[in-house]
C-alpha cells in the first residue's frame, strides 16, 4: 500500500537515516545473539524434557529485542507468551524465562515493570491502556507497550483496547509482530485489511510499518512512538513485519501448513541477526573475530542461566495457596490443611 | 446520622472516598455527566472532574481491562458495568486476569480493584438487565464477591471493597437501590468481607439469602413469627469468600435450613451453601437442606418475571414443609 509505506533503515530500500548509536546497535545485536541462542538451548531441553512446552521467537529477534532497548525502565511491558526477549531487556532475568518454561509461574523478577506473559489473546492490550493512563495520571516519564501477534489483532480486546487509547489519548504503544501466522493460519485469514497498521486509522491513532527484522528500523521506531507518546500525542499501533522461524511452539508442526520454500526465503540476507551483524561488519563496528566471541559469550551465559533454572530449589504445595489473594481465606486455609492431610 | 436509601449511601461513600483517595477513580457507561443509569455516582463528575470520573466507550471487556492496568499501575479504580446481563464480554478479564494475577506472578502484580454493578430482577426491566450471575463470580478463584442487601452495609462493604488489596464484585441489588432508608453514618466505617450477617435471630429455622431476596425473607419470616414459629435470617453480605462459620453456627442452632436466591438453581450458590451445611452442621439437622430459587431458564422478560422470582408463597411453601419433619 502506497498509503502505509515501510520504515526501513538497512538495506537499499532505506526510507530513514540510522540515528542508533554504534555502541547501542552493538549491544541490541549481542542481545539479538543472546536470544538465538536462547531459543535454540531450550528448544533442546524440550526434546530432553527438560523444559515443557515452548515458543521460540526465532526469526523476531529483531522486533524482541530493538523495540525494549527503545524503552525506559519505568515503562510498563504487556508482553504476550512469545515476548520473553523482550522481556530480557527490560530486566527479566533468563533464568525466570526457563522457570516458566518448567512450568513455574512468575515470569518476573524484583521491580520489573512487566506483566506476566499473557496467554489469551490480546486480553493484555487494555491492560497496557490502563497502565499506561496509571503513570500519566501519576506523573510519571513512563509509557506502556504492549506486545502481541497478527491474530491477536482479530479479537474483540484488540479493538476495545485500541478504541480506549485513543478515545484517552494514552502513552501506549500498541506493538504488533505480524510474523505471518498464528500457528496455522496465515494473516490472509485474520482481516482483509491490506495492511495491519491501517486499523490505527479507524481509532484516530497513530499507524506505522516497520521492518520488523530491521532492527535499527524498530528501535527508531518505537522510540519515536515512545517520544510521541510522552509528549501526550496519544498512542501508535506499529505493525512490525518479521517472520515466524520455528514452530508456534514445541507442540507445533509447521510442515503441516506451510511450504519449505517460504521458510527458506526468509533465512540468510533476510534473517535478522545475519542483517544487523552485515551492517556492523560493513561499518566497522563489528569484526568477523568479534562474531565468534559474540556467540561464544552467549552459549556460555545460557547454559549458565539454565544451571542456574535447574538449581533451584523444588515448588511446595504453600505456593499454590498461598498467592491468590493478599490474605488467604478460611476456604483455602482448610483446602491447604486438607492437602497436608491436617483437617478435612 | 441521616437517613438514607441504598443509592444515597452509595453516592455518600463515593463522595467521602474520593474526597480522601486521589487514587480512586470511576470508569464506566453514563457514570460521569449522567450521574450513572441509578445515580448511584450523581455529582462525582462536577466535584471531582472527567479525569478521575471517566465516561468510557461502551464496552465492558476495554472497561474492566483497562481498570485492571489502572488497579496494576498504582490507581485503585472502581469499574461499573452497566447492568449484570451486560458482563459477560468482561467476564474474560475477570477470569483470565483479575483473579489470578497475583497468582501468576507469585505475589508481585496485584489487582486492587473494585466491580461495581446493579443485578437482579424484580424490577419490569427489559430482557437481560436482570440477571443475577454471581455462580459465575463465586465459582472463580481470586475473586471476592459481595451484595449488600441495606444502605449501612452498602456504604461499609464499599469502603471495605476499595480498600481490600484484591478484586471484589460489588453486586447492587436493584430491588434495593430505593427500597427503604435507614441511618447511615457519617465517616468512614467499614463492613468486613467475608461476614455474614444476623438478620434476624430465630429458633426454629435458618433462612439464608442474600441481595434483594433479604427483603423476602423478612416479610415470610414475618409471617411465621405471627403464627409462632422463629425464623433466623442470615443475610451472607459476601458470596466469596462464603461465611462458613455463621452459615455452620446458625444452622447447628435451628437444625434446619432453607436457602433462597434469585439466580436459576442447577449450579446457583444454594448447591454450594447446603455442601458447608453438610460439612458443618449435619448432626444437627432434623430435616433436609432445601432451595427456593430461580428456575433454569433464561431470565423472562418481564411479563413473566413474577413467576419466576421467588415468591412469598412459594418461599412459605418450602419453609412448612421443612417443619414438617
Amino acid at each position: 500500500m502506497e498509503s502505509w509505506p515501510i520504515y526501513r533503515v538497512m538495506g537499499d530500500e532505506s526510507s530513514a537515516p540510522n540515528t542508533v548509536p554504534d555502541a547501542l546497535a552493538l549491544k541490541i545485536y549481542q542481545d539479538m545473539v543472546l536470544l538465538r541462542t536462547f531459543d535454540e538451548k531450550a528448544l533442546n531441553l524440550q526434546r530432553q524434557g527438560r523444559v515443557g512446552t515452548f515458543p521460540p521467537s526465532l526469526g523476531q529477534e529483531a522486533t524482541e529485542i530493538a523495540s525494549a532497548h527503545a524503552l525506559s525502565k519505568k515503562d510498563w511491558m504487556a508482553p504476550s507468551y512469545r515476548d520473553h526477549g523482550a522481556l530480557y531487556v527490560h530486566g527479566v532475568p533468563f533464568e525466570n524465562v526457563i522457570l516458566f518454561a518448567m512450568g513455574r509461574a512468575g515470569s518476573l523478577a524484583g521491580d520489573v515493570r512487566a506483566l506476566p506473559s499473557s496467554i489469551p489473546i490480546s486480553t493484555h492490550l487494555p491492560h497496557a491502556v490502563g497502565l499506561a493512563m496509571a503513570a500519566r495520571m501519576q506523573g510519571e516519564e513512563a509509557i506502556a507497550i504492549a506486545y502481541f501477534g497478527d491474530g491477536g489483532t482479530s479479537e474483540g480486546d484488540f479493538h476495545e483496547a485500541l478504541n480506549f487509547a485513543g478515545v484517552f489519548k494514552a502513552p501506549v504503544i500498541f506493538l504488533c509482530q505480524n510474523n505471518g501466522w498464528a500457528i496455522s493460519i496465515p494473516v490472509s485469514r485474520q482481516t482483509a485489511s491490506a495492511t495491519l497498521a491501517q486499523k490505527a486509522e479507524a481509532y484516530g491513532i497513530w499507524g506505522v510499518r516497520v521492518d520488523g527484522n530491521d532492527a535499527l528500523a524498530v528501535y527508531q521506531v518505537v522510540k519515536e512512538a515512545r517520544e510521541r507518546a510522552l509528549a501526550g500525542q496519544g498512542p501508535t499501533l506499529i505493525e512490525a513485519l518479521t517472520y515466524r522461524l520455528g514452530p508456534h511452539t514445541t507442540a507445533d508442526d509447521p510442515t503441516r501448513y506451510r511450504d519449505a520454500e517460504e521458510v527458506v526465503s526468509w533465512r540468510g540476507d533476510r534473517d535478522p541477526i545475519v542483517r544487523l551483524g552485515t551492517y556492523l561488519h560493513q561499518k566497522g563496528i563489528l569484526l568477523p573475530a568479534d562474531l565468534e566471541k559474540v556467540r561464544e559469550t552467549a552459549q556460555a551465559w545460557v547454559n549458565q542461566a539454565v544451571e542456574a533454572a535447574e538449581a533451584m530449589p523444588p515448588v511446595k504445595p504453600v505456593e499454590m495457596f498461598e498467592h491468590v489473594y493478599a490474605a488467604m481465606p478460611p476456604r483455602l486455609v482448610q483446602q491447604l490443611q486438607e492437602f497436608e492431610g491436617g483437617g478435612r | 446520622m441521616a437517613e438514607q436509601n441504598m443509592v444515597q449511601a452509595l453516592n455518600t461513600a463515593l463522595h467521602e472516598i474520593f474526597a480522601q483517595d486521589s487514587r480512586v477513580l470511576l470508569m464506566g457507561e453514563d457514570v460521569g455527566k449522567n450521574g450513572g443509569v441509578f445515580r448511584v455516582s450523581e455529582g462525582l463528575y462536577d466535584k471531582f472532574g472527567g479525569e478521575r470520573v471517566m465516561d468510557t466507550p461502551l464496552a465492558e471487556s476495554g472497561i474492566i481491562g483497562t481498570a485492571i492496568g489502572l488497579a496494576v499501575g498504582g490507581m485503585r479504580p472502581i469499574a461499573e458495568v452497566q447492568f449484570m446481563g451486560f458482563l459477560y464480554p468482561g467476564l474474560d478479564q475477570l477470569f483470565s486476569h483479575a483473579g489470578r494475577l497475583r497468582a501468576r506472578s507469585l505475589g508481585q502484580v496485584t489487582v486492587p480493584l473494585t466491580l461495581r454493578m446493579p443485578y437482579g430482577g424484580g424490577i419490569r426491566a427489559p430482557e437481560q438487565h436482570a440477571d443475577s450471575a454471581e455462580a459465575y463470580l463465586t465459582h472463580t478463584p481470586g475473586l471476592k464477591v459481595v451484595v449488600p442487601s441495606t444502605p449501612y452495609d452498602a456504604k461499609g462493604l464499599l469502603y471495605a471493597a476499595i480498600e481490600d488489596p484484591d478484586p471484589v464484585i460489588f453486586l447492587e441489588p436493584i430491588r434495593c437501590y430505593r427500597l427503604g432508608r435507614m441511618e447511615v453514618p457519617e465517616g468512614r466505617y467499614t463492613v468486613p468481607i467475608g461476614k455474614a450477617r444476623v438478620a434476624r435471630e430465630g429458633t426454629d429455622l435458618t433462612l439464608i439469602a442474600w441481595g434483594a431476596m433479604v427483603n423476602l425473607a423478612e416479610k415470610v419470616a414475618d409471617e411465621f413469627q405471627s403464627a409462632g414459629v422463629s425464623i433466623e435470617i442470615l443475610d451472607l453480605r459476601t458470596l466469596a469468600p462464603l461465611d462458613k462459620e455463621a452459615i455452620g453456627h446458625s444452622v447447628a442452632k435451628t437444625g434446619r435450613a432453607v436457602i433462597l436466591h434469585e439466580a436459576p438453581r442447577t449450579g446457583g450458590m444454594a448447591g454450594e451453601i447446603t455442601a458447608l451445611i453438610m460439612e458443618t452442621a449435619f448432626w444437627h439437622l432434623k430435616a433436609p437442606v432445601a432451595r427456593v430459587t430461580g428456575f433454569d431458564v433464561p431470565y423472562p422478560a418481564y411479563a413473566w418475571e413474577d413467576f419466576y422470582m421467588p415468591s412469598a408463597a412459594r418461599v412459605s411453601r418450602v419453609i412448612t414443609e421443612t417443619l414438617k419433619d
